[in-house]
């Protein structure tokens, strides 16, 4: 394996890895404040589908984006409503928003399109281009790292840097702002939060919100950034391995971009070699796509470094008692 | 005091639930532009209208009420299985290596070894996440969606490199033997001579299934075992302080959980496909999990949501052949149902009980 295959195959992960990345940020805020988020798959196709569809309207990619960001949030606001406000089982609601994204991004794409649940392919403005980043031609004679810097740095669409900026920006508001402090503690401990005489309910339905923005960010970039349009069932299971990589990462936004990097190139790996041989034994590629859900169970189990989630996850809080 | 009385807790309840879904279903019908009243009138023709439609529903009722079964369980002991289909994955996998070990004789030794493959290959599947839930406090939750992911990886790679007989591009196994062919209920009734629900798929297992209810219900309601699952399920510590162990309850119940899930596969694989081939579960094992909640986990319960639902996939297969309208129709409506009975249950609940507690006031002042 030579330098320039490596380059491309950490460019792909970085490709595969910003829409987990994006999404795992999303889970993050969501559960960091004690509402356990299953339906991060169907937000992002719900977005997915939104984005590419408008964008195939419009003709505008931003246009786009403003409408996934939309779609997203609405399902987030109707877990909220069922979890927060109904008190309902968050993990049942998490289930019926997934299914809700699947059946009807079909329903309203074949009835809008009639292209089999597919948008028409997106072209031009419609989609997001390539930003070349300053020198990238001119320093790419410097040995190593000019064509690291051409390769993997440059050339991405915007949304891949927004998802990396979004990295530190999580960390800042989660461990460095006032709002970041009361989301946790609503996630550990809603009833100390509630006698500090901070309202546990809007604090959740914040979360529950960040939670739907980015995750429509993640669905849009998928649709209009990594393909160009939208396919039924895209998503295929990446909010799943969010979820994974959720655990992995311990509910931590820089443990975050490791585990959804990891989880991207275990994905360039399986797409661009069948069987890998290691000599001894010969990986199959079906054990390449499952390792993200075998690491994490393993994660999960305790065995290597135990995963903690929030304590007062998954609870109602309810007022009095 | 109880704040709903029985019946409507029961009763009352699930079924707002439902009609709303079916309302916003409708809605959701007008808004693509078609017509909600036509399209129910299509669905209950495809679906009812006919011996072929109920052959139909009936077999997919089948597969509803094994999943949903294994729902209500693990429901029971207050564990979301959400692995029912990984479990029932891996029964198809126990029912083809158990048809085609051998050339059978008959079916019934076929059914009844395919049967305890379907449920020991299931209870597998469930093992592991449901140990890691008892010992190590891992959310089964998670646990079973991995587990479901891990298990069509593994199937995949079965199927393409070890199972798939040689000469054959498609990833599937080689049909099972003569001998482990299940009878249709057609080749029932036409041997009682009333032939009935000519070509469809709907087989002995749907007796199975019935006496799975049944079972689950004895089971649930009549056995010490039964107890200990509910109060277990009920509250751990008042459990724990009589004794339960809940590791064991954990483990017993997510085990016959994903026995049921698996035995799914014998009206798929063996009744229907009579080869094993990749997504054979076609997504029941998640509508397992609207048919217990629609059922309040009572066994009677999921066989009559297992029904609807029924109803449902054929009629919407019907729906999409006639009309402009996909498949895809049904996943919303699943999905409305799971949000209704599951996740917004409270919205209906706490009008009711306001209701009720208002009718209630002034015969309560007239006993005083």
């Amino acid at each position: 394996m030579d330098y320039a295959t490596i380059l491309q195959i950490l460019d792909s992960t970085v490709r595969l890895g910003t829409p987990l990345l994006l999404a795992c940020l999303a889970g993050l805020f969501s559960e960091r404040a004690g509402i356990f988020d299953i339906g991060l798959e169907g937000k992002m196709l719900m977005a997915g589908f939104a984005a590419a569809a408008i964008a195939a309207v419009s003709g505008s990619v931003w246009i786009g984006v403003a409408a996934g960001l939309c779609a997203s949030l609405a399902l987030a606001l109707l877990h909220g409503l069922a979890s927060i406000t109904f008190r309902g089982n968050q993990l049942i609601s998490g289930v019926a928003i997934n299914f809700l994204a699947s059946g009807l991004t079909v329903l309203i794409g074949q009835k809008w399109f009639a292209l089999g649940g597919r948008t028409p392919s997106l072209e031009g403005a419609a989609r997001f281009a390539p930003i070349e980043l300053p020198f990238a031609e001119v320093l790419l004679p410097v040995p190593v790292a000019g064509p690291l810097y051409r390769e993997l740095i440059s050339g991405h669409s915007v949304l891949v840097y927004v998802a990396f900026a979004a990295v530190p920006a999580a960390w800042w508001v989660l461990y460095r702002s006032r709002f970041g402090l009361r989301l946790r503690a609503v996630g550990e401990n809603p009833a100390a939060v509630d006698t500090a005489g901070i309202s546990v309910v809007r604090m959740r339905y914040a979360a529950v919100a960040i939670c739907g923005l980015l995750c429509g960010l993640a669905g849009a970039y998928l649709a209009t950034g990594l393909s160009a349009g939208f396919v039924k069932e895209m998503t295929a299971g990446r909010g799943y391995i969010a979820l994974a990589a959720l655990i992995f990462a311990k509910w931590r936004p820089w443990y975050a971009l490791g585990a959804t990097m990891l989880f991207g190139l275990l994905e360039a790996i399986a797409n661009r070699y069948q069987n890998i041989d290691l000599g001894a034994v010969v990986l199959p590629v079906q054990f390449m796509q499952a390792l993200p859900y075998i690491l994490t169970v393993v994660i999960l189990a305790g065995f290597v470094g135990r995963a903690i989630p929030p304590r007062a996850g998954g609870e109602p809080y309810v007022k009095e008692r | 005091m109880k704040r709903l009385p029985d019946w409507a807790d029961v009763v009352l309840v699930p079924l707002i639930s439902v009609v709303l879904a079916f309302v916003i279903s409708a809605l959701v019908i007008l808004a693509i532009g078609e017509n909600p009243v036509e399209a129910l009138q299509i669905m209950l023709t495809g679906a009812l209208g006919s011996a072929y439609g109920w052959g139909y529903t009936l077999y997919y009722a089948t597969n509803f009420m094994f999943t949903g079964l294994a729902v209500a369980v693990a429901f029971h002991a207050s564990q979301f299985n959400i692995g029912g289909e990984g479990q029932a994955t891996l029964g198809g996998l126990g029912v083809a290596v158990v048809c085609l070990a051998f050339d059978w004789p008959h079916w019934t030794l076929a059914l009844a070894a395919a049967t305890v493959g379907a449920a020991v290959f299931g209870a597998a599947w469930a093992a592991v996440p449901a140990w890691l839930q008892a010992k190590r406090g891992s959310h089964i939750v998670i646990t079973t969606i991995m587990f479901n992911f891990i298990g069509a990886s593994l199937l995949n790679y079965l199927l393409v490199n070890v199972m798939r007989p040689v000469g054959s591009m498609d990833p599937a196994t080689a049909r099972f033997p003569a001998g482990a062919k299940l009878p249709t209920l057609f080749d029932m009734t036409s041997a009682l001579g009333m032939p009935l629900f000519k070509s469809t798929p709907v087989n002995v297992t749907l007796f199975i299934a019935l006496a799975a209810c049944v079972a689950v219900w004895l089971l649930i309601w009549r056995t010490r075992l039964g107890y200990m699952i509910r109060a277990f399920g009920r509250s751990e510590p008042a459990a724990v302080y009589a004794g339960i162990s809940p590791v064991k309850i954990t483990m017993y119940a997510l085990l016959i959980s994903g026995a049921l899930a698996g035995m799914m596969a014998i009206n798929a694989t063996m009744g229907e496909q009579k080869r094993l081939i990749l997504n054979a579960v076609e997504g029941a094992g998640f509508i397992g999990i609207a048919v217990a909640l629609m059922g309040r986990s009572h066994p009677f319960g999921v066989f009559l949501a297992a029904l609807l639902f029924g109803f449902l996939f054929q009629g919407g297969a019907e729906l999409a052949l006639w009309t402009t309208i996909p498949r895809e129709l049904i996943t919303v409506i699943q999905a409305l149902v799971i949000l209704f009975t599951g996740a917004l249950d409270n919205m209906v609940r706490m009008p009711l009980e306001r209701l009720f507690l208002a009718l209630r006031r002034p015969d309560g002042e007239a006993r005083r």
